[in-house]
């Protein structure tokens, strides 16, 4: 048991960040402690897709040896070099897929990691950064229509503009029935 | 007609229809954004809709060109599709992106005179930009046929939706709270796709979507294919509004820019549907453990409580908009329980509906855009006796709202009925006196509206005889008479919808 729980140490790790990520995101009142709850949350997701990528005694995907000298060799034609690349990421992709056996079909010496989803999280960080400056910037927003970033505090005060509103929706509605 | 604007496309444009149809809204994007005014960026705006909506229509007939429906396969950038990205397009994707182009379209002709009364001069330029964004993502998700690139695409196009509706600032600061629990809520479902894609990935080693359906035959009892599934269903449920995940809907519609209101209400919520259709039926398919107790045990009584649920909610609003917003998230109710009946007639009927619901909400939003514009407010109280001082607009708003009811000869009609035909077939009778109970909610909320418009004095007497102007009549009328249209001969979008439905029942994992 304890064995199993430990074999998956970086799970844990990504399940408990993942957590506390998704309860700041909720149940903090501070708007920018919210964001920052969600930053946390889109960082374990980064780290989860970097557990998948590993492979037992993978090292980073640049071809160097044996692989190298093979792929110059008939890699010379410039029109090659994308088919190339499109065949290293299948072959990453199918690692993990097939565990190690891929590679060797694959005619390679080395055991690399799967390059994909780093290039995946590349995307995803840019995509959280936008999302992180869009935030913020309606919280700057928030802050100068409202006076304060605490999300209660808010609630009170639309509370109240919605209560006033309805009182004035009844008086009309009295006077358009007389 | 199809044939005809499609033979109008030289080749080498119809043979990239689908990289085109992304790739120029998108470059516009930027060029509105420098533009000097914002009329221009209007007009930019304007040719990349419709360019998007020629191209969708040259789509739709490329699918067409054969009996069952042609898939097309589009490498982008020249990388084989098991390596790079593939843009797929099937009958299913061809319906929703002529639906999202055509709204767009319409959307980007109607919005000057709103644009430039709600929001400040010096934005509009930029306003543009981020519509033109907005719709490049939308119609990115209904084309990619890459599990990754789809989250990109929904996320372009949040971002952008996030931006849009907390520039309804200007005229109610209740939007920018509106606008930051979007954007919390909407990453969240993003990200929790993005874990789900994750895990598929990790069990198949593929990000394709038509490969994924191959290689997920045979891990079909991996756990991680569990967990993935659930994350995903989650996510886009969020996305989508589905019932108890609709919390961010009716602020978020409630108190955006109208425009925006009624783009969003027409594309945003009808594409992440799409999304869930296609993971539910192409991806993982009906063989698939979990998904046959899915769809009796979750989207069906979803479906059905946010029917019953949220149109008593819509009954009790004095915002008329805060009304149709709640009505949305029922409507999209009526599309869970079609697709949650798992058979062709059922998903047939839900996306018959998806396209119905897109039309009607669409031109309700217009109509009352033309509200907002010439008389400011949108309560209850504000609404009386516009009948008589705007017909036009109102008419085409009393249209569009009878066909949200379900009344014969409108599209409502139509595609309830199809639901129901289905919902017997399949043996739910007691699903149908759902449908009728929540349509008759339909004719409580709808019926307190078009009564105060119609039957009762104006509230302000002052107010004088004034139409919508005609940028704003033209598209809401063209709906309103698409309403009709559908009702009356609704062989065209029946036909796109069982197509649809068909492609992914028999020629879905192919």
């Amino acid at each position: 048991m304890l064995e199993f729980i430990l074999e998956r140490g970086n799970y844990w790790a990504i399940i408990g960040l993942m957590m506390i990520g998704l309860y700041i995101a909720f149940a903090a009142t501070n708007l920018i402690k919210r964001l920052i709850g969600l930053g946390l949350f889109q960082t374990s997701i980064i780290l989860f897709y970097i557990s998948l990528s590993r492979i037992d005694g993978g090292t980073a995907p640049i071809l160097f040896g044996e692989d190298y000298k093979k792929d110059k060799g008939h890699g010379e034609a410039a029109e090659h070099a994308g088919e190339h690349a499109a065949d290293a990421a299948g072959h990453g992709a199918d690692a993990a897929y097939g565990a190690a056996k891929a590679y060797g079909e694959a005619g390679m010496e080395n055991i690399y990691s799967n390059p994909l989803p780093h290039v995946l999280m590349l995307t995803a960080i840019v995509v959280g950064v936008a999302t992180l400056a869009v935030g913020l910037a309606i919280i700057v927003r928030i802050r100068e229509a409202y006076g304060t970033v605490e999300a209660d505090e808010i609630r009170a005060m639309d509370l109240e503009v919605a209560i006033a509103e309805a009182a004035a929706d009844a008086e009309q509605n009295k006077a358009g029935a007389v | 007609m199809i044939e005809f604007i499609s033979s109008m496309v030289p080749e080498t444009l119809a043979a990239h229809a689908p990289a085109l149809l992304i790739a120029i809204p998108m470059l516009m994007a930027p060029i509105a954004a420098f533009m000097p005014s914002g009329r221009i960026a209007w007009i930019l705006s304007i040719f990349a809709t419709g360019f998007a909506m020629v191209m969708a229509i040259v789509l739709l007939s490329q699918v067409q060109s054969i009996e069952g429906g042609a898939v097309i396969s589009y490498a982008m950038g020249g990388w084989r599709p098991d390596a790079g990205i593939e843009f797929r397009i099937d009958s299913l994707n061809a319906m929703v992106l002529l639906l999202v182009s055509t709204i767009g379209f319409l959307a980007a002709i109607f919005s000057w005179p709103t644009v430039l009364a709600e929001i400040r001069e010096a934005k509009t330029a930029m306003f543009y930009a981020a519509y033109l964004v907005c719709f490049t993502g939308l119609a990115g998700v209904a084309s990619t046929g890459d599990a990754f690139n789809l989250f990109v695409f929904l996320e372009i196009s949040s971002i952008a939706t996030y931006v849009l509706v907390a520039l309804g600032a200007s005229r109610d600061r209740r939007a920018l709270p509106a606008a930051g629990n979007y954007l919390l809520l909407g990453t969240i479902g993003a990200s929790f796709f993005v874990v789900g894609v994750g895990f598929l990935y990790a069990a198949t080693g593929t990000l394709n979507m038509a490969e994924l359906a191959v290689r997920l035959e045979s891990v079909q009892d991996s756990k991680a294919v569990f967990a993935g599934y659930a994350f995903i269903v989650v996510g886009l449920g969020i996305k989508a509004a589905m019932f108890p995940l609709h919390q961010w809907l009716p602020n978020a519609y409630a108190y955006s820019p109208s425009f925006v209101t009624m783009f969003l209400a027409a594309t945003a919520t009808k594409v992440a549907l799409y999304a869930l259709v296609r993971f539910l039926f192409t991806v993982f398919g009906l063989e698939f453990a979990f998904e046959g107790s899915t769809l009796i045990w979750i989207l069906m009584p979803m479906g059905i409580a946010a029917m019953v649920a949220c149109s008593f909610q819509a009954v009790f609003q004095t915002d008329v908009r805060r009304t149709l917003a709640y009505s949305s998230v029922a409507q999209v109710g009526y599309m869970l329980l079609g697709i949650s009946i798992g058979t062709a007639a059922g998903v047939s009927a839900g996306l018959f509906h998806l396209v119905n619901h897109a039309v009607i909400k669409g031109a309700l939003f217009m109509a009352l855009a033309g509200v907002v514009l010439t008389y400011k407010g949108t309560s209850l109280q504000d609404m009386r006796g516009l009948g008589r001082s705007s017909p036009w607009t109102m008419s085409a708003f009393a249209i569009a709202a009878v066909s949200l009811i379900g009344v014969p000869l409108t599209a409502g009609f139509q595609s309830k009925y199809v639901l129901v035909s289905a919902l017997f077939e399949h043996g739910w009778w007691w699903a149908v006196a759902v449908v009728m109970f929540s349509s008759l909610l339909a004719v409580v909320y709808m019926g307190r509206i078009l009564e105060a418009v119609f039957f009762r004095a104006p509230a302000n007497p002052n107010k004088r005889h004034k139409e919508a102007p005609l940028l704003i009549l033209i598209p809401l009328w063209v709906l309103a008479l698409a309403n009709l249209w559908i009702g009356i001969q609704g062989g065209f979008v029946a036909g796109l919808a069982e197509d649809a439905a068909a492609s992914l029942f028999i020629g879905g994992a192919s």
